[in-house]
């Protein structure tokens, strides 16, 4: 059944967490076992059903595949459409396969309202879900805002001593971000029906919809800052931090891993292809600012104390590098970014997944109150190291091949930036290994700290898929990087295209006055 | 005379003639002295409601007719527009008497007159949903008035209830008096309160810039801004909200909003379009100002109360955005997002209402604290609601705003679109903080620790509760058959 062309794979996925929502909700709250093994069985259900997604890929096409489309609202010309390419389906099986196992981590960190939890965590998982497979603007939308609700609970309920404040910040940072979209999204409606006579909200009609360039480069903007908040870029990123260091370690596991990719993905499905000629003129300050990004959260990792927060700050530097590769505007740098989202979510993922090994064992995360634990847990210690290596890009491990496509293309788009952003490359290694030195080596200077024990089977099972991945796309990346060959191409066309035939456009002049009067005929129209 | 005669259709007025015999049966009820009637005051009255539910959308006038239908001399108009509206109205004191049941049981103030009024009220309502004519609309609005006046201080023995009643009675009446100044001022320059002949004889003598017709269309405003609470003529509503009886401030929350805007929009866009240009400008203000004050003031608010006063303000001020960009879709996004505001304001006053317990003791968000952990069922239905008034999809709530600023945009009010949208994430904050208690929050021990009384909830409140949490999900996710409904109703308003 699975295998036929009509199975609607992505509403199958997209859905599945959601009825896990109302099967916990029928079991009795003080099961929590009956409900922990519920939750995570769905979750397995799903990432199993999202295999097919990167096994019957067809690589050879840009076009959107399993694609499902129905009316939905047919009086403003929305539907239900999801589909995915080469850009999203990774992001969308990475969606299942960490959803998963941050179900399996909290295991035992969380136990107090554990139904609230786990129908959260799974609710979480349809809203993402949602966000990567739809291709029309409400449904996206409405997936985008969705997932707010439960990641605002997890932070607020399960989360550390500041968790009320971190989970407001994070909700209102993020909404005031996308309600601006929101309008931006209207805008381009109306200028598409004015343009087409047609009333869609279907995403890819807007890949062909040429818009004059000042109304592209408020439309950008308004796009800009809703992404901007979610990856978080240098200036936006204040929630992060925030909101990492508060929420439980599965919070924390998705927001790095899965949260923040959409605010990159955002960038790749709408700015780029929707606003070609803005993004071109915002590629100045936005490497600019990714560059920034990529120091300043390593400069501040750096100084941090506490680990989780070390990794929270690392996670700016990182998405800095998907920023830097994506509008760097080549296939190589394209690609790198992409693979780096998948890396990122990897590795930071292990990270969050190991400081909250450590934090359930001593319950702090003072770096200083840890030093020398590698004698006392060598299994949790050699896989630190493994992850740390990952993050910071060593050879044979997945974060050197988005690192390296990225710098690539930063050198091809901007010699500057370029070697900025290597400096940000040797930080990284600098904080990582000083935090885990500090950590793990030396001699044991806490009492407590002698009797930590190692890594128990339930963490070894949920640690140990992130890191055979983290190998295998670090040994042999081609298979992952083959599968978004067609899109970015394509990706690259699209936004090449638009902006040259713009070009032409400008120097004869007409672009504005035809776009004035199509305006008055609209608002015509209307009237009528 | 005889063509008054010839007019007269008991069929157009037929839904309404069930809500006044109701309204009386139940006064008579009450003088018959039997104590065991009034336990079924509230029953009787719903078995009224529903009936003339029945009556508007099944009828001989219902929605299957696309005509419009004048009678009474033209003084009586029944359209789609009328009939969305009195359905609206309908359901707002359906859901009203089941949360008011258990409340006045509580307070030992079962009383007929209670009920009687709240249909005298929505007979009001209906009144100025289908009044073509400014007297018939302005008697429609004194009736509902006078009844909600009344209602606001129903529990006599309450202080606040008696301050709210006096307020809301000295700065209604005031408002009133500009309301029918500026009907003198219309009818002095144009000889007609006839709607539409008002708007043709406008047209044919040219008297778009009549200063009279400008100073009694300002007038207008004046008078539907007090009863819409659109600033800057919101200053009674919060400390009436916070005064009446809980179940009133939901009553009034909901439908005389809806009946205001139903009246303003029929009036405006039916009898002074060619005035748009002069009310532009006003009423552009008015809805930037009506949703900053609101929201920002609900900001520091402790009183839930009181905050949704506030926040009732600013969702007024939403309607104003769509009011302002008129047309099929600035219209129907009204009729839209008055019937998502009813379920999700109700819903969440139904549950301020048991909460509120004896006396209305517990009526701060502190008062909230845990109460998501104790009553699961009460917190993820008030969470709904929560989310819904704050715009959050996928609630009625989100595509009522969805629906109007694409309305606002459609017409090129982008600016005030943004002004809006920036307002709702202000609107959040406030929201968020009652979930924050519900939730985030250990209870204390005066609020729902040990000793605190349990919350008793009453079948009837229960189904208050579901049916309102039904529309706004239902209005939510499934949105396509609404839209399609009151797109159909507001062809005719244009």
């Amino acid at each position: 059944m699975m295998t036929s062309p009509d199975f609607p794979i992505l509403s199958v996925i997209t859905f599945l967490p959601l009825l896990g929502v109302l099967a916990i909700c029928l079991i009795d709250g003080k099961r929590h076992s009956l409900i922990r093994w519920v939750a995570f069985l769905v979750a397995v259900a799903t990432f199993i059903i999202s295999l097919p997604l990167y096994f019957r890929f067809d690589a050879s096409t840009w076009q959107m595949q399993f694609v499902e489309q129905h009316p939905w609202i047919t009086q403003f010309g929305v539907s239900y459409h999801m589909g995915i390419d080469g850009i999203s389906m990774l992001l969308v099986v990475l969606t299942t396969f960490l959803s998963a196992l941050a179900i399996l981590s909290t295991w035992s960190a969380v136990s107090e309202s554990v139904k609230g939890y786990m129908a959260s965590l799974l609710l979480l998982e349809t809203g993402m879900l949602g966000v990567f497979c739809a291709l029309d603007f409400v449904l996206f939308y409405v997936f985008w805002e969705v997932m707010l609700i439960p990641m605002y609970f997890i932070i607020g309920i399960w989360g550390g001593p500041r968790r009320i404040y971190a989970a407001v910040k994070f909700f209102i940072y993020t909404m005031s971000g996308s309600v601006l979209m929101l309008v931006a999204i209207l805008v381009l409606y109306f200028l598409n029906y004015k343009a087409t006579g047609v009333m869609t909200f279907d995403i890819l009609t807007y890949y062909k919809l040429g818009l004059p360039a000042n109304v592209q480069f408020w439309l950008f903007l308004a796009f800009f800052l809703a992404f901007a908040i979610k990856v978080p870029m240098f200036p936006f990123h204040t929630w992060l931090p925030d909101a990492h260091v508060e929420a439980p370690t599965a919070g924390s596991v998705i927001l790095a891993g899965v949260l923040l990719k959409m605010g990159t993905y955002g960038f790749l499905r709408f700015s780029l292809p929707i606003f070609p000629e803005a993004t071109v003129q915002f590629i100045p300050m936005i490497l600019c600012l990714s560059v920034i990004g990529i120091i300043y959260g390593a400069l501040v990792s750096l100084a941090q104390e506490d680990v989780k927060k070390l990794v929270a700050y690392s996670s700016v530097s990182h998405l800095g590098y998907c920023m830097l590769g994506m509008f760097a505007l080549n296939a190589e740098g394209l690609k790198g970014s992409i693979i780096q989202m998948i890396n990122h979510g990897l590795s930071t993922g292990a990270l969050f997944m190991i400081v909250g090994m450590l934090y359930e064992r001593r319950h702090t995360r003072l770096i200083s109150e840890y030093g020398g634990i590698l004698k006392v847990m060598p299994i949790l210690g050699g896989l630190f190291l493994l992850v740390c290596f990952s993050s910071m890009g060593v050879p044979g491990l997945n974060g050197f091949v988005g690192e390296l496509l990225i710098l690539i293309g930063a050198f091809k788009a901007s010699l500057g930036y370029g070697l900025l952003a290597t400096i940000g490359l040797i930080l990284g290694a600098i904080y990582l290994l000083w935090m885990y030195k500090r950590v793990m080596y030396g001699e044991i200077t806490k009492e407590e700290n002698r009797s930590l024990k190692d890594m128990t089977g339930r963490e070894f099972a949920y640690l140990l898929p992130i890191i055979v991945f983290i190998v295998w796309i670090g040994v042999s990346p081609k298979p992952f990087l083959d599968k978004m060959d067609a899109s970015v191409t394509n990706l690259l066309q699209v936004v090449n295209h638009q902006s040259t035939q713009a070009d032409s456009r400008n120097r004869i002049g007409v672009d504005m006055k035809l776009a004035e009067v199509n305006n008055e005929q609209f608002a015509a129209d209307q009237r009528r | 005379m005889e063509q008054v005669l010839s007019t007269i259709s008991l069929r157009a007025i037929c839904p309404e003639i069930i809500v006044a015999a109701f309204g009386l049966g139940i006064l008579l009820m009450q003088s018959a002295k039997s104590r065991w009637m009034k336990d079924y005051f509230g029953y009787v009255s719903l078995i009224g409601v529903l009936a003339a539910i029945v009556m508007v959308v099944k009828g001989p006038a219902s929605f299957d007719m696309k005509a419009v239908e004048y009678s009474f001399n033209n003084m009586w108009v029944v359209d789609n527009y009328a009939r969305f509206f009195k359905v609206i109205f309908l359901l707002g004191t359906g859901l009203t008497i089941l949360i008011s049941m258990k409340y006045l049981s509580d307070e030992s103030m079962m009383h007929g007159e209670y009920f009687a009024l709240v249909l005298f009220a929505t007979l009001g309502m209906m009144v100025m949903a289908s009044g073509a004519e400014l007297i018939t609309i302005f008697l429609g609005i004194e009736l509902m008035s006078l009844s909600l006046y009344a209602l606001a201080g129903f529990t006599r023995t309450r202080l606040a209830s008696n301050e709210a009643a006096l307020k809301y009675f000295l700065l209604g009446s005031f408002a009133t008096g500009f309301l029918l100044y500026g009907i003198a001022l219309i009818y002095g320059s144009t000889g007609t309160t006839d709607i539409n002949a008002i708007s043709k004889f406008i047209h044919t003598a040219s008297l778009q810039q009549s200063p009279m017709i400008i100073i009694g269309m300002g007038l207008l405003v004046v008078g539907f801004g007090f009863k819409t609470a659109a600033a800057p003529f919101h200053m009674w509503t919060p400390d009436v909200y916070e005064g009446a009886p809980a179940p009133i401030t939901a009553f009034m929350s909901a439908g005389p909003k809806a009946a205001a805007f139903a009246a303003f929009a029929r009036v405006f866009l039916e009898a002074l379009p060619t005035l748009q240009t002069e009310w532009t400008a006003v009423i552009w203000v008015m809805a930037a100002l009506t949703m900053s004050i609101g929201n920002i003031i609900a900001l520091v608010q402790t009183n839930i109360k009181r905050m949704l006063a506030y926040s009732s303000i600013a969702h007024a001020g939403y309607v104003l955005v769509a009011f302002l960009a008129a047309g099929e879709l600035g219209v129907s996004s009204i009729m839209y997002y008055m019937l998502a505001y009813t379920f999700m304001n109700l819903g969440a006053f139904a549950i301020i209402t048991v909460m509120a317990g004896k006396g209305e003791e517990r009526v701060h968000i502190d008062d909230y604290k845990g109460l998501g952990y104790k009553y699961p069922f009460a917190g993820v239905a008030m969470s709904l609601f929560l989310f819904s008034l704050a715009g959050i999809p996928p609630t009625g709530g989100f595509m009522g705003k969805f629906y109007i600023f694409q309305a606002a945009i459609n017409e090129g009010y982008i600016g005030l679109a943004i002004i809006g949208v920036l307002n709702s994430v202000v609107s959040v904050y406030y929201y968020l903080r009652v979930t924050v208690a519900m939730y985030f929050q250990s209870p204390s021990s005066t609020t729902q620790g040990s000793d605190a009384p349990a919350l008793v909830f009453s079948p009837a409140l229960l189904l208050a509760i579901v049916v309102a949490a039904y529309g706004v999900l239902s209005l939510g996710l499934f949105p396509a058959k609404y839209v399609a409904l009151v797109k159909q109703s507001s062809l005719l308003l244009q």
